[in-house]
């Protein structure tokens, strides 16, 4: 059980790690290519920018998710 | 990092530990957790508006994430939740307005503050009377306090004799909810969701702090899945609202973004976290995440620190 537990949450940590590696090239890429276009979106294209908003908080969501859910995936596999 | 959209500099690192925080409860209790996230946005210097929109626009994302595990886990009514849906669109739309005439009046801070303080509070001191009289009715007649739900997924309320009567109401058309274990008229569906959109619209966030417990309380939904349907209701009522605002000019999608990788990790550990522990417990936890939300507003009233 203390094992079992000791396991999950390496590989957690693990996960955490890579993920954060991902989240941060990615924060970097997105913050440098997106904030000028969003911006003059924003300004001038209002009711483009609420809909291209929605899009890239679902779509950010689906990535992550499948991310994490496939980070989970591999290091469990390993762990066992 | 500067954000050019909202003019503003807010650390990342910051928005990313918000959004993780933010993230677990969400996945756990079913919330937007805006009583979180509008105060930590506040406490970097965005205005309200900005927090509520942009708050709106992370709760998306976080909310598709937990959703989704949910789903897995079986915990997903989605007949309840797309009725639930167009409930909400309506009452965030009047919402949205009420702060569009406050911004205009130029007390939108100070109104939304006093608003969201009676709220929490009110939320927190109902809770924590229904989860004492659960636990007293627990001792005394447990099998007969049981909430009308899926075998699996029964739940207890000291309140399950007033969801009852409400479910007897015959206002027609009545609405069979074979995943929730429950028959009851469209129109108290109606009423639930837009009271909540309403909260959503004004107060920002999903408002799940509102339509969750009234989800159990009202409709006799069993929590688990009140915590699921209300999350996957929220990808499409905080949407319609995240548009709302955004036309409006109330949300910086860069930071929702930001925010939103944090609360991706943490919405499916909230999520899962949530298959070991029992309805009334899950219900017992709960209360005193509003009573943070509305300490924190109060600090930010008495000192007038944007805290």
């Amino acid at each position: 059980m203390k094992a079992e537990t000791s396991t999950t949450f390496r590989a957690f940590a693990i996960e955490l790690a890579v993920y954060a590696v991902l989240v941060t090239g990615y924060f970097f890429l997105v913050l440098h290519f997106l904030s000028g276009w969003l911006q003059e979106l924003h300004l001038h294209h209002v009711k483009l920018y609420a809909l291209v908003a929605i899009v890239l908080i679902i779509g950010q969501a689906v990535l992550l998710e499948s991310i994490t859910t496939w980070l989970f995936r591999l290091l469990r596999g390993r762990s066992e | 990092m500067f954000f050019p959209i909202s003019q503003s500099h807010i650390s990342p690192i910051y928005l990313v530990v918000v959004g993780f925080c933010i993230g677990v409860m969400g996945g756990f209790f079913g919330v937007g957790g805006s009583f979180i996230a509008g105060p930590a946005l506040r406490a970097v210097g965005l205005d309200w508006n900005f927090a509520v929109g942009t708050d709106l626009a992370h709760i998306v994302g976080k909310s598709v994430v937990a959703a989704k595990r949910h789903r897995a886990l079986g915990n997903v009514d989605l007949r309840l939740g797309f009725i639930m849906a167009l409930g909400t669109m309506g009452g965030a739309e009047v919402g949205a307005q009420l702060i569009q005439m406050l911004k205009r009046a130029g007390n939108v801070n100070f109104v939304v503050s006093i608003v969201s303080i009676v709220i929490y509070v009110s939320i927190s001191s109902f809770m924590i009377w229904e989860a004492w009289r659960t636990l007293h009715l627990r001792k005394k007649r447990r099998p007969r306090s049981k909430v009308p739900g899926t075998a699996a997924k029964q739940d207890e309320s000291s309140f399950s004799h007033r969801t009852r009567a409400i479910q007897r109401l015959r206002l027609w058309p009545m609405i069979s909810l074979p995943t929730s274990g429950v028959t009851i008229s469209l129109w108290v569906i109606v009423l639930v969701s837009f009271i909540g959109g309403l909260f959503s619209g004004f107060l920002g966030g999903g408002a799940g702090y509102i339509r969750m417990p009234m989800m159990v309380y009202v409709l006799g939904i069993p929590t688990h899945l009140a915590v699921g349907t209300d999350l996957f209701e929220i990808i499409i009522s905080a949407s319609y609202g995240t548009f709302s605002h955004a036309i409006k000019g109330n949300v910086d999608i860069l930071i929702a973004l930001v925010m939103h990788t944090g609360a991706a990790i943490g919405a499916q550990i909230g999520a899962v976290s949530t298959q070991y522990f029992a309805g009334p417990k899950i219900r017992l936890a709960f209360v005193p995440l509003p009573l943070i939300g509305a300490a924190i507003v109060i600090y930010t009233l008495l000192t007038g620190h944007k805290l």
